[in-house]
């Protein structure tokens, strides 16, 4: 499948920052990084359940606000000692505007 | 019979194709050119030196009219083709013409994008696309008015710094908050920004255009925060999109782009289409070297090798601006499959950045030393593993020899006479020569002998090296234990450096003290944004995305990520009203949890993180601001009730916590600030296990500090004894300045204490009272700019975004 569904403008989302996306089966964090690259992974944290949205955005990376563990964005690995992987989702930038592949919805949905 | 090749369109791309197709097979077409502009085909790409007036248009032709005749080709100029038909194979321009084709190729190019705003039809506002447009701006620069240029990309650059060589007061106005940010990292773009505002060239960033004022002809650029710029030329360079009005007319297949395969094949078999109103795989191109590589293919294809197909590789940019050196290419983002190699030279306003991926170069930005940008891009291209000279690849093409080299070697390759420290004009040998003759073994007996990084520091790993080079394995560097992984500075000496080199931004700051990383991580981050408010109050902007998630959204996260809500209640005081607002605001927003804390004051919690802004504005109706319980910065004032109440109190503990509440709020510490106030020595309020702790005597006040009860239990210092209560707020003041100004960040009060030693901190608050004033004085000052409350500021909009999803997905609604 190949439906893209619009979630936003590049603009709405703050640089070194992330926002939300809220589908039936839960927060999806979007992430945009200083050099404008957008991400998209689960905003939950493998470790305590953190939202990963609200961490601070460093490089390609997140680091949790609860207890500090780090991600990388575009893999979704956990860094450094720590053991873990949270689900990445497909975004598209398309002239400032956000895309986000319409079947993580629809899983979602499921 | 000769086929005949008609091509819409008269830019680089087919320019290059043609080359190509006569070269292999110069008789199999009879060639047809349709060229919207009225002339031959020139390097677009030199409009930029045109516009400085560096070069002629005959300088940049790259086709003359000879050209033309020599192979046959009939070229209409100024003939813009209207329609394609594609069953009886012709195609008609505006003014008529017919042409009958066999192979038809579209190379209609790009438009200039136009932000959709009122004004833009306006006489005076131009884009920057083709030689008419520079023309225009020529014309309008003769007048040596004010120029403003909205975009602050590649093109947006070149059209500012033209038009200020040719005198007139030119603005860049950019949307974000760095100058070229799809080709280059926010240090690269700020040093970029520094060289414009050098050469004159004002520019302002994260601006919104909200319309273009004027009558007729253009008079000013109005932004979106009100400010408005006079204005008597408005250049639009904000970006290109693919022209593909004329293949959508003819129901080609377009996207974005006019979709074409990689043999440059549109949907319709006889007709080609290249150059930068395709889109190949998703993706469109607007830099020569792809375009050149699509017309290599597309002859290929027209002499027909159709095995020659097209493949984007990532491409260099270069800004062709007169005296600024940029490059950049490849994919620079971080990513934690990717290591990079940062050298910045501060002095020299040199930043060099290489990405690496399994040990190959995929990404680089060059600044102010350009030299090995294209050893870079090639060494990208192909591929090359770079494990072999890993340690000095950053230094270029001139430190790789036969043998693979390590950092110190590249320090010992430099001359005698190689300059090391540049504050203080210390050449290499004079600190070798030093070391040796004086027999020193350490960093500080060379700044105490040569002199070298003794001022900025900035050349402090450079004198290590040498110290190393000269002493070999004997030489043992002090350990001071730097900020984070970003950086071999401690605290203490970024602290020293923000002062001395006047650092003012965190970009600023990394790029000047030589960061390892491009935009540091979630250790140095937040500190630096302590370090620049503390040190400029009033003048540095607060970064929100350099906070902790706690003190961006002004309350507590929890565990399962809802919030928790505490208002000030000054001095534990509170009031009926109060009380009736937070039980309501309880009720209202169903919080699950209401709880004293330890701070006499009311803790909400469970509360939604999209609510908080509806709380805070029922308690900001009540009168109550937010309690800072999740700052770096001054929490509770807690006290007893005193002789107000208490048939032992000495003085009025309740007021004096709430006068020192009332004008300590807002503060930010290097680490949280607790106080308190006890109305005598039987100490209710608990004040001697506080940052800061007051107990009332019968004679005044004596002021304790440095005490904790957290993971470190320890009892209070005593600081001095004052007599009135003016004193008693003078003195915490200035003590609670000298901590700010003097505190490692997340360093509490009572570790500062150890560190620096009681007499010093004494001899600044106690025995000298022209001292104690002078830090009394910079306190208040900075409060000027703190004491705004952060609740009432979201509450009437700030940070909208943090408190809504960017979308929302609900479950699709059954059918009935």
């Amino acid at each position: 499948m190949n439906d893209w569904i619009e979630i936003g403008r590049l603009e709405q989302v703050p640089l070194r920052g992330a926002r939300c996306v809220n589908t039936p089966a839960g927060k999806i964090a979007v992430f945009r990084t200083a050099e404008n690259q957008v991400y998209a992974i689960e905003n939950r944290c493998p470790h305590k359940g953190g939202p990963l949205s609200e961490g601070i955005v460093h490089g390609g990376s997140v680091t949790c606000p609860l207890h500090n563990w780090v991600f990388d964005l575009a893999t979704g690995e956990a860094q450094g000692a720590d053991e873990g992987q949270v689900r990445t989702f497909a975004v598209n930038v398309v002239d400032g505007r956000i895309f986000m592949a319409a079947e993580v919805m629809l899983m979602a949905a499921e | 019979m000769k086929e005949k090749l008609v091509i819409i369109g008269n830019g680089m791309a087919p320019g290059r194709a043609l080359e190509k197709l006569f070269e292999t097979d110069p008789d199999r077409y009879e060639v047809v050119i349709f060229n919207a502009e009225p002339r031959v085909n020139y390097d677009r790409i030199m409009l930029s030196p045109v516009l400085s007036g560096e070069k002629s248009f005959d300088d940049i032709v790259i086709h003359g009219d000879a050209w033309y005749i020599k192979h046959g080709i009939t070229l209409y100029k100024g003939c813009k083709v209207e329609t394609i038909d594609r069953v009886n194979k012709t195609v008609t321009s505006v003014n008529g013409i017919t042409e009958s084709y066999d192979k038809l190729v579209i190379a209609t190019g790009s438009v200039p994008f136009i932000i959709p705003v009122p004004g833009v039809n306006l006489a005076g506002v131009v884009t920057y696309r083709d030689l008419d447009d520079v023309n225009v701006m020529m014309l309008a620069a003769k007048a040596k008015g004010r120029a403003v240029v909205i975009g602050g990309g590649l093109l947006g650059l070149e059209a500012a710094a033209g038009l200020n060589e040719q005198g007139m007061d030119v603005t860049v106005v950019h949307v974000m908050p760095t100058l070229m940010e799809r080709q280059l990292d926010p240090a690269a773009g700020y040093l970029l920004g520094e060289s414009m505002k050098a050469r004159g060239i004002k520019v302002m960033t994260s601006a919104n255009t909200k319309q273009i004022l004027g009558d007729k002809r253009v008079t000013g650029v109005e932004f979106a925060d009100g400010s408005v710029i006079p204005a008597d030329l408005v250049v639009m360079a904000v970006g290109i999109r693919p022209n593909v009005t004329l293949a959508k007319t003819a129901e080609l297949a377009a996207n974005r782009g006019i979709v074409v395969d990689a043999q440059m094949r549109t949907s319709d078999p006889s007709i080609y289409a290249l150059g930068e109103c395709v889109e190949v795989s998703g993706a469109t191109f607007g830099l020569v070297a792809p375009l050149y590589d699509m017309a290599n293919v597309l002859a290929a294809q027209l002499c027909g090798d159709e095995k020659a197909t097209f493949t984007p590789v990532a491409t260099a940019t270069r800004l062709k601006v007169t005296g600024v050196n940029l490059y950049s290419a490849g994919d620079f983002a971080e990513g934690d499959d990717r290591e990079e190699i940062v050298l910045r030279d501060a002095s020299a306003g040199v930043y060099k950045r290489l990405i690496l991926k399994d040990d190959k170069i995929i990404g680089t930005v060059l600044y102010g030393d350009t030299g090995d940008g294209p050893w870079f891009y090639d060494m990208l291209k192909r591929n090359v593993d770079t494990r072999e000279m890993r340690d000095t690849l950053i230094f270029g093409q001139n430190y790789q020899g036969g043998a693979p080299l390590d950092p110190t070697a590249a320090v010992a390759a430099l001359p005698d006479e190689a300059e090391i420290c540049g504050c203080n004009g210390v050449c290499k040998s004079k600190i070798t020569g030093t070391i040796t003759a004086k027999g020193l073994t350490s960093l500080d007996d060379v700044r105490a002998h040569t002199k070298a990084s003794a001022s900025c520091g900035s050349c402090t790993g450079l004198v290590e090296k040498l110290l190393l080079l000269t002493l070999g394995d004997s030489y043992n560097p002090a350990a001071v234990q730097p900020m984070c992984k970003c950086t071999d500075l401690g605290h203490d000496d970024v602290r020293r450096l923000i002062i001395a080199k006047e650092l003012r931004s965190i970009p600023q700051l990394m790029q000047e003290l030589e960061w390892k990383t491009s935009c540091g991580c979630a250790k140095c981050r937040p500190a630096l944004n302590y370090y620049m408010i503390a040190t400029w109050p009033g003048e540095y902007e607060d970064d929100g995305q350099s906070r902790f998630i706690n003190e961006r959204v002004h309350a507590n996260i929890q565990k399962d990520g809802t919030y928790s809500v505490v208002p000030r209640m000054w001095g534990g005081m509170t009031s009926p009203n109060e009380l009736r607002a937070i039980a309501d605001v309880a009720d209202k927003f169903r919080i699950p949890a209401v709880k004293v804390t330890g701070g006499q004051r009311i803790d909400l919690l469970g509360v939604k993180k999209e609510d908080l802004p509806g709380v805070w504005a029922d308690l900001n109706a009540a009168g109550m601001v937010s309690g800072a319980a999740y700052a770096k910065g001054l929490r509770t004032v807690k006290t007893c009730v005193g002789s107000d109440w208490c048939r032992f109190g000495t003085q009025d503990s309740t007021g004096l916590g709430i006068k020192l509440e009332k004008f300590m709020w807002g503060s930010w510490t290097p680490a949280k600030v607790k106080m308190a106030v006890s109305g005598c020595p039987r100490n209710c309020a608990e004040a001697t296990c506080k940052d800061v702790g007051v107990i009332c005597v019968d004679s005044g006040y004596d002021i304790v500090f440095a005490g904790a009860a957290g993971l470190d239990i320890k009892g209070t210092e005593p600081l001095c004894h004052v007599d009135t209560e003016e004193d008693a707020i003078e003195v915490i003041a200035a003590l609670t300045q000298l901590y700010r100004e003097q505190g490692r960040y997340l360093e509490r009060m009572y570790k500062w204490l150890k560190r620096v030693g009681m007499e010093s901190i004494q001899a600044s608050i106690v025995r000298d009272l022209e001292k104690r004033r002078f830090y009394y004085d910079r306190f208040v000052f900075s409060q000027k700019f703190a004491q705004v409350d952060p609740w009432e500021e979201r509450v009437n909009g700030k940070d909208a975004h943090e408190f809504a999803a960017l979308a929302e997905f609900g479950v699709p609604q059954a059918a009935e």
